[in-house]
């Protein structure tokens, strides 16, 4: 414990103990889930390219696999994210240990790694409740609630125990993410077991009830677990790596309140034209619209809070990374409110255009801010003067960047198209094409987004190699990224 | 102004909690509890019932190889799918779908309406290789379903458990579930008028080509043979639903 329990820039003042083991342990999930996660990813991407590809085998078809995909991205790679840096984050900015000692913590890590082992052993057996981002049975479901409960412990007993008159805007954040996502899972997984010594269970509710339930959990996993605890790490990470204030404390109050209080309401815009009541998908769709000012707000504050160190983006691509994750994220959340129009949304909705969207926020906000996060905390945690290699940074960056374009300008093009085959109708008044048509037509498309895929979980292949090296000690002899020689070098 | 008294929220942590908590609760109360009470929600028509216990035992099929992924049971007012599909798809259709199948996403197409557009025959071979009857296609291949004896011999466990969920299971239904099962499968079951009064329009008869074996490929038939199969649209009226 004492090697990272004063890591260099703690506050001069008092030596706090800080217990960083489990944010060690964090670190070092998130980068291994999030390679298993790239991968089932780009996997079940090629496999529809090439169906062959599902072997006919239970245990490999794109139906079980696409749910590991799912979850091991939002839940194992972004949850490890989340807990490594909340655990940090919350530490450091109340200049207090850990509550729970070393054992509470440390339950909670590992709880959760069983959480995930048990819902990704689910999911490839078929042990599944059919709800998106929401597939684990219920004994899972009630593991993950103990788990739950006791990581609100830790956070909430750390906020209490703390040096600093008040409690930092990140840690707002990940508050408001943890204590959401409590109220979603209970209220998402009411079922009951047909046995107790079986794993099927069956939801509480039925048909229009049950969807709407399950896209008001659906929606605001989205909105709080990948969006209000991934802007409670930019809230700490930008500010510290960018050496500048947090641009607005006004802002952050009002967009914090105002992203809160309107997310919950957007669910309905994943049920448009369906047999949900009218009346509950125009409000969804108005407050969905309304959502787009709050996620700028966001986007602004961290955006301008690099105000000043602007030049730091050519020289660090560290900061690159978390920089160009608040510009996906800019960009997700404007389309976000344009697709959930209703008109737009007739056309987009079953669509790979949906899917786009989702990537361009998964891979572009969340895994961007938490590749900055994992890569300013490695040498700290480690107390190491410097990651290995900056430019293996930097091709990261750029492999996953050109990955993500791909990925999500394959998916604008063939959803756009999907949806306008569908609506098609030649001058005798028939429809144009059949369903198999538009499903050849995607094939082109599914090849590029795969590719596309490929190179983001090459540009993850680095940095766990970047890891591996700085862990242990290695410093790669290498020109400063952006001085006058490299350029020359170059 | 209120941004001067934030400080109050910032310092103390129960405070932040209980705001944060009413701030995100209003959302849902609003939108999902009205669901529950107001009672054109769900329209009212004719010929909705319970699953029979084997096209339950293939849903439960349909949710674990998460056919759901790739296909919607959601036929949206459009003019398009409409002709594709059938009518679009009513509340009371699915309103005992425990969980719900809406889907979100048709990598292949809705299947609201599926049932009896192909034969038994053809979702046979389908699901074994589904590039044998469309080249074209992008879908896994699920021979396994034909191989493997169907496990759904605590039928009655299952149909309880959803009464209690709100189905509207009958004790003869329950008490019947698992003869229900084995019945449905069989040549008997057409001329069996008890079962017919029990589940009205199912579908019966060997699915899968292979009477000897009740099979997983029989229960995902007789489950993707009733879909879209119990409202009938002849005597439905949207004018008397008026929302």
């Amino acid at each position: 414990m004492s090697q990272g329990s004063m890591a260099p820039a703690a506050s001069p003042s008092v030596a706090v103990d800080y217990n960083m083991d489990v944010v060690r342990w964090g670190a070092l999930a998130t980068v291994f889930w999030g390679v298993i996660g790239f991968l089932v990813g780009d996997v079940i991407a090629w496999q529809l390219a090439f169906p062959v590809l599902n072997f006919d085998n239970e245990f490999l078809n794109f139906g079980r696999l696409r749910p590991l995909h799912t979850s091991a991205v939002i839940f194992a790679f972004g949850g490890n994210a989340l807990l490594a840096t909340s655990f940090y984050v919350v530490q450091r900015t109340c200049r207090a240990q850990l509550y729970g000692g070393k054992s509470l913590p440390a339950f909670v890590f590992w709880g959760y790694q069983l959480f995930i082992v048990m819902a990704a052993i689910g999911y490839v057996t078929g042990t599944t409740q059919g709800r998106e981002y929401a597939e684990p049975e219920w004994f899972v479901d009630l593991w993950l609630t103990v788990v739950w409960v006791c990581y609100l412990a830790v956070f909430v007993g750390t906020l209490l125990k703390r040096r600093e008159p008040h409690i930092y805007v990140a840690n707002w954040f990940y508050l408001a993410f943890i204590v959401t996502i409590a109220m979603l899972h209970l209220g998402n997984n009411l079922a009951i077991p047909v046995s107790f010594m079986g794993t099927k269970s069956y939801s509480m509710f039925s048909g229009v009830q049950d969807a709407l339930t399950q896209w008001w959990y659906g929606h605001n996993a989205v909105g709080f677990f990948l969006t209000a605890g991934f802007l409670g790490m930019m809230y700490y990470f930008i500010p510290k790596r960018a050496e500048r204030p947090v641009y607005s404390y006004r802002l952050s109050i009002i967009h914090f309140w105002a992203l809160i209080f309107l997310y919950i309401w957007a669910g309905p815009h994943h049920l448009h034209y369906t047999a949900l009541p009218d009346w509950a998908q125009t409000l969804g769709m108005t407050f969905s619209i309304m959502l787009w000012m709050p996620s700028w707000g966001g986007m602004i504050n961290g955006l301008m809070t690099l105000s000043g160190a602007w030049d730091k983006l050519r020289t660090d691509p560290v900061l690159r990374f978390m920089v160009a994750a608040v510009g996906f994220y800019g960009m997700s959340t404007f389309e976000g409110p344009v697709m959930s129009i209703k008109a737009v949304n007739g056309l987009s909705h079953y669509t790979d255009w949906t899917i786009g969207h989702v990537h361009s926020g998964a891979l572009g906000w969340v895994a961007f801010v938490s590749f900055g996060a994992i890569y300013f905390l490695i040498p700290v945690l480690w107390n190491r003067e410097r990651l290995y290699s900056m430019r293996l940074v930097s091709h990261h960056f750029w492999l996953a960047t050109i990955g993500i374009v791909l990925y999500i300008t394959s998916m604008w093009v063939s959803g756009i198209m999907q949806g306008l085959m569908w609506r098609a109708y030649d001058e005798l008044g028939f429809l144009q094409y059949s369903f198999i048509e538009t499903v050849e037509a995607m094939h082109p498309y599914y090849i590029i987004r795969a590719t596309g895929g490929l190179l983001f979980l090459l540009g993850s292949l680095l940095m766990v190699w970047n890891v591996y090296k700085t862990i242990r000690g290695d410093l790669r002899n290498e020109a400063p990224i952006g001085t006058p020689a490299t350029v020359a070098a170059e | 102004m209120l941004l001067k008294k934030h400080h109050i929220v910032e310092k103390n942590v129960f405070v932040l909690i209980l705001g944060i908590f009413l701030t995100i609760i209003i959302g849902g109360i609003v939108e999902i509890v009205p669901l529950f009470t107001m009672e054109q929600t769900i329209e009212k028509v004719e010929g909705v019932r319970p699953y029979s216990p084997l096209e339950q035992a293939g849903r439960n099929i349909y949710i674990r190889e998460g056919c759901y992924n790739c296909h919607s049971q959601q036929i949206r007012p459009f003019r398009d799918e409409v002709e594709r599909y059938g009518h679009y798809s009513l509340a009371a259709e699915s309103m005992y779908d425990h969980p719900f199948q809406w889907g979100s996403k048709r990598t292949g197409p809705d299947l609201a309406r599926v049932g009896g557009k192909y034969s038994n025959d053809w979702h046979v071979a389908h699901l074994i290789d589904p590039r044998a009857v469309v080249p074209e296609s992008i879908m896994p291949g699920y021979p396994f379903l034909a191989d493997r004896k169907l496990k759904f011999d605590d039928a009655k466990a299952h149909l309880e458990t959803l009464k209690m969920v709100g189905v509207p299971y009958t004790d003869e239904m329950i008490e019947a579930a698992k003869a229900d099962l084995y019945l449905q499968a069989s040549e008997d079951a057409a001329y069996d008028d008890d079962f017919l009064a029990r589940y009205p329009n199912a579908a019966t008869g060997d699915f899968d080509g292979n009477p000897a074996k009740l099979t997983e490929m029989d229960a995902l038939v007789a489950y993707l043979q009733v879909l879209g199969q119990m409202v009938d649209f002849t005597t439905y009226n949207p004018q008397m639903n008026l929302r």
